[in-house]
């Protein structure tokens, strides 16, 4: 199996989120940046199946700027074979989509797989869009993937339930929770071999934007939290009917 | 023009989120001077179908087409790509679920249309059309322009109103053509949440961390969710400990909720908690460590044991209810 896997580079989880330029641009300063982690649940899953004898060649990609080629590396480091960085400031999911889709189809994949949405913008796009650049399957938020003879089986989760899917190549999926239990944590031996291992980089296609970040906001500080005292819990019920008007 | 809102229904029957998703649709349609219109796929009657003129549909499609029996994100793209041509729709709006996290962003390649993701509020602007939308998982907002013809919305849930605004409603048959490949991936099974409230779905969320210390003290809260009619949710290191399901995860990597009232039990509030439930209309912290970092956040709050506390609470939340 040959996968190609998008690797989200984005600011770590507990990172305080800030704005620069009149709140036009992510503030960068003090943030670790780390491979998103529905996109590490998503690349331990294929390790896993590696690891349990299922031939297969992962190819990590992203498109960013030269800054992104640390994120790269380590999933390069987690166990992904290769990887591809196209040279772009991506601006919208469907130009990175477009992006993906071309590397796609100048490589001879079987799958993509990415996570079910980025932690800093989710939209939750770039997979589908993928899957419509291409014209084959896409699957979101999957909470299963195994082989099942030539096919997958994949589990999707659907407004009110789960449907379970049998899937042959090809197709794009994206990971949700249940793709992997823990998110691999990459060893010393994975890092110095990933400094060795092929990071390809190429230019991006042309692709016009229809979508534009114009100004970011920091949630609205809410006034300070009102203590009950433990031993009067029925002033909160009066509180979240009367006042709250929650109940 | 007009606005087209995909709604869905379960077993012939729409949930509150449908409705949300129509108010939202009929003030854009207002504020552009245009109609809202709707469509729907599989069995459902009459009497739910005129639900959704209620809150200001002029028209509904009900899809009858066999084949869509199953999800499928090709098939239903292609249904309401002709839908929305048909009737030269320029806005299509789903809800923030999975279906439409799953048909939007094809839709947005296949009509050459901007998509903004988990929106939380009316348009700002019609031109340069702008809304708001959610960002770095809940801990910050951003506003996105979309400069297509076509637009397209994904709404969070709980972001707006439901208005009632009668309107007589037209009922329409619709029969999509299917393309031949949109099953190459086959639906082999459904499995169906039964008699449980999601937790994307509920108004009142009742939610426990590491606090309770073992999976078997979790029968209090419960009672809770019960006595509230509300729904079950529970903090990371719960669910990745095994003591509760997954679908019950809430947080920056587990499901962002945004109900009306938010109990949160014994959940320190780690950065990665608040940003998935911090658009919670209203927050409740119960915890043992008045430093807990939930109590910034909360609302109202209870320094307290909770297993001192909850069977307290329960019993006051009981008293309340039978009294009315």
């Amino acid at each position: 199996m040959k996968a190609l896997i998008c690797i989200g580079h984005v600011p770590d989880t507990t990172s305080k989120v800030k704005f620069t330029d009149g709140d036009t641009k992510f503030d960068t300063t003090d943030i670790q940046y780390i491979v998103g982690p529905y996109e590490e649940l998503a690349l331990t899953r294929l390790l896993d199946m590696k690891d349990a004898g299922t031939e297969m060649h992962i190819t990590a990609i992203n498109v960013g700027t030269s800054e992104t080629e640390a994120t790269l590396r380590k999933a390069l480091a987690m166990g992904a074979d290769e990887a591809v960085r196209v040279n772009a400031d991506p601006t919208d999911a469907a130009f990175v989509a477009k992006q993906i889709a071309e590397v796609y189809k100048n490589g001879e994949f079987d799958c993509v797989v990415t996570g079910k949405e980025s932690i800093d913008y989710n939209g939750g796009q770039v997979e589908g869009m993928i899957g419509a650049f291409l014209d084959i399957p896409s699957v979101s938020g999957a909470s299963l993937f195994e082989l099942d003879g030539q096919d997958v089986k994949l589990e999707q989760e659907i407004d009110g339930g789960k449907q379970v899917l049998s899937a042959s190549f090809p197709f794009v999926v994206s990971a949700g929770k249940g793709f992997a239990k823990e998110p691999r944590i990459p060893n010393m031996r994975g890092i110095m071999m990933a400094r060795r291992k092929k990071l390809e980089v190429v230019e991006p296609i042309e692709h016009n934007n229809m979508t534009e970040v114009v100004k970011h906001y920091l949630p609205e500080a809410k006034p300070a939290c009102k203590l009950v005292p433990a031993d009067n819990v029925e002033e909160l019920v009066r509180l979240l009917h009367e006042e709250a008007k929650v109940i | 023009m007009a606005v087209l809102i995909y709604t869905e229904n379960f077993d012939g029957k729409f949930k509150k989120a449908s409705y949300e998703l129509i108010s939202y649709g009929v003030e854009i349609a207002k504020q552009l001077g245009t109609e809202t219109i709707a469509v729907t796929i599989g069995e459902i009657g009459e009497e739910s179908l005129k639900e959704l003129g209620k809150y200001g549909a002029k028209k509904v499609f009900k899809v009858g087409n066999d084949e869509l029996k199953d999800f499928s994100a090709q098939a239903y793209t292609a249904l309401i790509q002709q839908v929305a041509t048909n009737n030269n729709a320029d806005i299509i709006i789903f809800g923030n679920n999975p279906s439409g996290k799953a048909i939007a962003p094809r839709l947005a390649v296949e009509m050459n249309a901007g998509l903004a993701a988990a929106v939380v509020a009316i348009p700002s602007s019609m031109s340069p059309f702008t809304v708001k939308k959610r960002a770095y998982s809940g801990k910050a907002f951003a506003d996105v322009v979309v400069n297509s013809d076509v637009k397209i919305i994904t709404l969070s849930q709980n972001s707006y109103k439901v208005v009632e605004a009668p309107e007589d409603i037209a009922i329409e048959d619709f029969v999509a053509e299917i393309p031949a490949n949109s099953y190459l991936v086959k639906p082999t099974d459904v499995v169906k949440n039964t008699g449980k409230l999601s937790v994307t779905d509920a108004d009142i969320l009742v939610s426990a961390g590491r606090g309770l210390k073992a999976a078997e003290n979790w029968g209090m809260v419960e009672e809770m969710a019960e006595i509230l009619g509300a729904g079950l949710s529970c903090s990371r290191p719960v669910s990745d400990l095994g003591w509760r399901s997954h679908d019950e995860h809430v947080g920056q990597t587990g499901k962002v909720v945004s109900p009306n009232l938010y109990i949160a039990v014994g959940i320190s509030g780690a950065v990665q908690h608040l940003a998935g439930v911090n658009g919670s209309k209203v927050m409740v912290c119960i915890n043992t460590d008045s430093d807990a970092p939930f109590f910034e956040a909360a609302d109202y709050g209870i320094v307290g044991d909770a297993f001192d506390v909850v069977p307290k609470l329960n019993e006051a939340f009981k008293k309340f209810i039978s009294e009315g």
